[in-house]
């Protein structure tokens, strides 16, 4: 038995949330007495053996560029192969894009029970219980996994990327490629922007701007703080900012160290995306917008006002004023 | 052609969540129940878009749960499809739920099926992807596009920091969500006709359930805001900084 970590790459990169998978396998794989291997489908630039910091032994690879984009059925088929060979029998996958496709897929082949958005270590003292989020964020569930082999997606950002000595083998995996059941026809990337998901910082802005106009500000306050850009769904379905910036119950669900919201009044719906940032600041006129409920700091003034002096008194801490 | 829509019963969006019975239950006291947001507002409307395109096309709903379904189901016939199914038996574990739709679907050749990308409840985000894999069909997630040319399917999946189209050939799978289709309320017309639309009741078949729930949390209270005056914003910036080392 031992504990394998699915690496996801897009672009021939490694993405940050494998990092935290590799992390999070390895500390699993530390507290049951085994050894993590990880498992990269596709080619990367990356040096796979430097992965061993992050606490894996060995990482498999099926280095064909047929596989640089997402086939679910074919990854899972491999993935469920390759586990079965290694004698994995705990799977971890990010909560990302490609493991919400692949992962269910793979608990199908396996039979294995399935926990997705885990948000801490599993408690292994008595049976095997995984800490999920449930409920948009709005609270957690303890669920215990019965099978012989157990798959867990862990959610993004929920545990911090540490890395130490160790170099990890590479071994080509000897698996044949299954016949492609999707065919790519095309990928637009939206170039220069931090994918939301990933973002450590997030600054976000609601109808209280008035108007798609008035979006520079907060663009030039995410820029001084490497953050992503995002939106409340108003916003998104007035079209003054694109959908995939929505954040909130029905958009996309974000956990990042600092979420700043500007104008934004904290629907509850909205709470449900953003609840798990770990610092969140609140800029709105209004002393009653229940988001200051919810928030670590706030100011209660004209984002028009404060929003450029935060920008300006933040490039000055930086020395990039 | 032949849809199958699968729908969830979730607590409304505005639900406030708390536990009973030493924490292991969900407090339904005061609940508004709802058809999950991603199943209704994009995989039904979707649905129900290629069928006012080709009339000739078959929609069934399904629903696995118990009787206390029921009204979501009516709720989701109002708004379109021919007939509902639903499977007689109540689980939180996907594997097991993703069976029980496997049976139906695998019985009825359905040509596609639409799940939506998750339930707002427990946040599963899986049954869609082992449901593929025992129907052995094409699976794809976080579906914004679908248009359909015969039985070539051309499907916009979002990735990070961007979206992916793809080609594929029916039977498939897909997961739906924002950008599929608009939020449609249903008419008076719908209502009455969903009244007598069938509404089918199977026996759930052996399947295992691989997980079960042991507890539920409620996340910690906030400490509460520290308010910062609006003209001292350079005090904000030095808590963020080294009070919370946000960066």
């Amino acid at each position: 038995m031992s504990v394998l970590i699915f690496i996801d790459q897009a672009d021939g990169q490694i993405k940050k949330s494998s990092y935290e998978v590799l992390n999070y396998g390895a500390a699993i794989a530390s507290q049951t007495g085994t050894t993590a291997e990880a498992i990269l489908l596709g080619t990367v630039k990356d040096d796979l053996a430097a992965l061993g910091k992050y606490g894996v032994t060995k990482v498999h690879q099926l280095a064909n560029d047929a596989l640089n984009h997402i086939d679910a059925a074919i990854f899972a088929t491999i993935i469920a192969e390759a586990a079965v060979k290694i004698g994995a029998t705990i799977l971890v996958f990010a909560q990302s894009h490609s493991g919400k496709a692949i992962a269910g897929r793979v608990s199908a082949i396996l039979k294995a029970g399935i926990v997705t958005g885990a948000v801490a270590i599993p408690d292994t003292s008595n049976g095997f219980i995984v800490k999920k989020a449930v409920f948009s964020g709005k609270a957690f569930a303890n669920v215990r996994i019965d099978s012989a082999v157990k798959i867990i997606t862990l959610n993004q950002n929920s545990i911090k990327v540490h890395s130490g000595e160790g170099i990890a083998t590479v071994a080509a995996l000897d698996i044949a490629l299954p016949s492609p059941t999707v065919t790519v026809s095309a990928v637009h990337k939206v170039s220069g922007e931090i994918p939301l998901t990933e973002a450590e910082i997030v600054v976000s802005a609601g109808r209280g701007l008035k108007g798609p106009e008035n979006w520079a500000m907060v663009e030039e306050l995410a820029k001084t703080l490497h953050a992503a850009t995002a939106c409340s769904r108003p916003v998104a379905d007035t079209g003054w900012r694109p959908h995939h910036e929505h954040v909130g119950q029905t958009g996309v669900q974000i956990a990042p160290n600092l979420y700043i919201a500007i104008g934004i009044s904290g629907a509850i719906q909205h709470l449900a995306g953003v609840n798990r940032s770990k610092v969140i600041v609140v800029i709105n006129k209004d002393p009653e917008a229940p988001f200051f409920k919810a928030a670590d700091y706030g100011i209660i003034g004209d984002a028009f006002e404060v929003v450029p002096q935060l920008t300006a008194a933040i490039q000055q801490l930086k020395g990039t004023a | 052609m032949k849809i199958l829509v699968c729908i969830s019963k979730t607590p409304d969006t505005t639900s406030k969540i708390a536990f009973k019975d030493n924490n292991t239950r969900f407090e339904e006291t005061g609940v508004q129940w709802i058809i999950n947001p991603y199943d209704e507002w994009y995989s039904l409307v979707r649905a129900i878009e290629l069928k006012e395109k080709d009339p000739a096309t078959v929609i069934h709903l399904i629903k696995v749960g118990a009787a206390d379904t029921e009204p979501i189901i009516r709720k989701a016939l109002a708004l379109g499809g021919d007939e509902a199914i639903r499977v007689n038996t109540d689980s939180s574990d996907s594997y097991y739920i993703a069976a029980q739709i496997a049976a139906v679907a695998n019985a009825g050749g359905y040509d596609l099926i639409f799940t939506g990308k998750e339930t707002i409840d427990y946040n599963g985000s899986c049954i869609g992807a082992i449901l593929s894999e025992m129907v052995h069909a094409p699976y794809i997630s976080l579906a914004t596009h679908f248009e359909l040319n015969g039985t070539l399917a051309s499907i916009t999946r979002e990735i990070e920091g961007g979206e992916e189209v793809y080609t594929v050939c029916l039977p498939l799978v897909i997961s739906a969500q924002k950008g599929m289709a608009e939020q449609r309320i249903p008419n008076m017309r719908g209502i009455m006709a969903a009244r007598t639309k069938p509404l089918k009741v199977v026996e759930p078949v052996v399947a295992e359930q691989l997980t079960s729930i042991v507890s539920f949390e409620l996340p910690p209270a906030k400490a509460g805001v520290k308010l910062v005056a609006a003209d001292n914003v350079a005090e904000l910036v030095r808590l963020l900084h080294e009070e919370a080392k946000a960066f």
